[in-house]
């Protein structure tokens, strides 16, 4: 991916990110997330119905990457059954990972697919949130 | 000055984060190799030539210690850091000594270990812990101190120098204060020990904590030194090996004499020998020409910084070799990335003192915290860095 248009992408989501501020409904699910290595702290809800992700919200003080990973993250789930935002969450992963993904399945989220080691923990985030918030599915 | 000493620094890096941890010179890494490689063997166990020679050198920190801060030998105790020691102070001391209502000053800007405890202490029979505001600096005074001193407090307890903000307590007369106040005094020595003369006696310290590896010690070593006759009164939070006279099938029991009596187990041995060659080489340097040099290191700093307009610096009062600041609009941890691009390392974030942000109203800083070893040409190269912060972004993503 050309770095420029990669950066381009982070710091639009960074500037303005999707669905930042929470709202009061009980009917969201609700966690907060600290990333383990560094200071970002974010909270995070999320609407499901009909086995689908209706909203995903967040508020908080993060860095530029975990910050447009949420942004870009909410804008890939949204619409998702939960099926499918496991099956993305699980693939993101493993490209942060430097596992075997799917490429196809992460569309925007592709733009992390070279994260610095040390970065790493600031990209998951978005997904430690989701995944702890579908937990509570159970 | 001395940056000969230090092996690290002939690594291309140029290191700001000594409130985190500071490098180790060559004699201290020797010390501690030496041990492991000559003379390895247990303490006050052995009857052998190593065991002996391993004695003489563990006992002689205690002294050594002593002629540092100035406290007896015998009111020095060997923890894991400051950590442990100030929980030590609060389960062992102040758990059996305080009751329900009785008031602890801490204030917001203390670093979690010096606040968790209490917190936790409160939960188990309750305290009431009260914080003691800040003046406009973000510093910490005895004037304050006085407002909220009423009949029902019994402790105030404070980082002597404050991790983030820098700024130096007056310890002296905050402890003259308590003293005549019958308050006890517990004092986080972490940031202030490695940094400038300490004076335990004269400064009416009751309970004085601080970790090796902020002095050039390693890690996994520090010290509490209490005044003998609390030390009396202080019961053992670990129990074990080494700290025991006797025990009996009838649940009967003798434990050691202090300061043995609260080292239950093996010791972190190899470090307490480093931690002693530490303060041998620290009281070499003098700690006096230490802390004017980082004053004066910090000072030089500021007034080149001060032409770059969207650079905020939350303490350009305290009298240590700390700074807090903010590039304006970017995030902490952003800009700590970014100088380590150009190997400088520094520290991002609430550094464990996270109720500051109620009082300077934002949650994370850069940190750049000195020391001896650094020089005028670092800061020159971190001051150049930070002018052409408008690239941040080209550097980082």
């Amino acid at each position: 991916m050309d770095e420029n248009f990669r950066r381009e992408i982070i710091l639009d989501n960074y500037g303005d990110p999707m669905n930042r501020g929470l709202i009061e409904d009980d009917s969201y699910l609700k966690t907060r997330t600290n990333s383990e290595s560094c200071i970002d702290d974010l909270n995070f809800m999320m609407k499901i119905e009909d086995n689908t992700v209706k909203d995903i919200r967040f508020d908080g003080e993060a860095c530029a990457i975990s910050t447009s990973a949420t942004s870009i993250m909410i804008r890939s789930l949204i619409g998702k059954s939960v099926a499918e935002v496991k099956k993305i969450l699980l693939n993101y992963q493993n490209m942060i990972n430097d596992k075997e993904y799917d490429k196809e399945l992460l569309g925007e989220l592709n733009v992390y697919d070279n994260i610095q080691p040390n970065r790493k923990n600031c990209a998951l985030l978005p997904s430690v949130a989701v995944n702890k918030m579908l937990d509570e599915l159970k | 000055m001395n940056r000969e000493d230090f092996p690290m620094l002939k690594e291309d890096i140029i290191y700001f984060d000594n409130g985190a941890t500071t490098l180790k010179p060559k004699v201290v890494i020797d010390s501690m190799n030496k041990y492991y490689l000559k003379h390895t063997s247990n303490i006050h166990r052995g009857d052998y030539e190593a065991a002996v020679k391993t004695n003489e050198l563990y006992d002689d920190v205690r002294r050594l210690v002593g002629e540092f801060i100035n406290c007896d030998g015998n009111e020095v105790i060997y923890t894991s850091g400051a950590t442990m020691s100030l929980n030590m102070v609060v389960f062992g001391y102040m758990k059996k000594h305080l009751k329900k209502g009785d008031e602890v000053l801490l204030n917001k800007g203390e670093h979690a270990s010096n606040v968790l405890p209490w917190i936790k202490l409160s939960e188990e029979i309750g305290i009431v812990i009260k914080y003691v505001p800040l003046n406009k600096n973000y510093e910490l005074t005895l004037d304050n101190i006085k407002k909220c001193v009423t009949k029902k407090t019994k402790v105030i307890s404070l980082a002597h120098v404050s991790n983030v903000i820098g700024d130096v307590r007056d310890v002296k007369k905050i402890g003259k204060f308590a003293h005549d106040n019958k308050i006890l005094f517990n004092v986080d020595g972490a940031q202030s020990v490695p940094h400038m003369k300490v004076d335990f006696k004269n400064s009416y310290i009751d309970f004085l904590s601080f970790s090796g590896h902020k002095m050039c010690g390693p890690t996994g070593v520090g010290i509490l030194v209490g005044r003998y006759d609390l030390l009396k009164e202080m019961e053992p939070v670990f129990y074990g090996g080494g700290m025991n006279n006797y025990f009996e099938e009838d649940n009967s029991y003798e434990l050691k004499n202090i300061p043995t009596k609260f080292e239950a187990g093996t010791p972190p041995i190899a470090e307490v020998i480093g931690l002693g060659e530490a303060i041998k080489y620290l009281m070499s340097i003098g700690m006096d020409k230490i802390h004017d040099y980082e004053v004066e290191l910090k000072k030089y700093f500021i007034n080149k910084v001060k032409d770059i307009n969207n650079i905020v610096i939350y303490n350009n009062n305290s009298d240590s070799g700390i700074i807090s600041f903010n590039i304006k609009d970017i995030f902490a941890q952003d800009t700590a990335v970014y100088l380590n691009h150009y190997n400088i390392c520094v520290r991002a974030g609430n550094h464990c003192t996270k109720l500051l942000k109620d009082e300077i109203g934002i949650k994370n800083t850069v940190r750049v915290s000195m020391y001896f070893y650094n020089t005028y040409e670092e800061i020159d190269k971190l001051v150049e860095v930070l002018k052409n912060n408008n690239d941040i972004y080209k550097v980082i993503i």
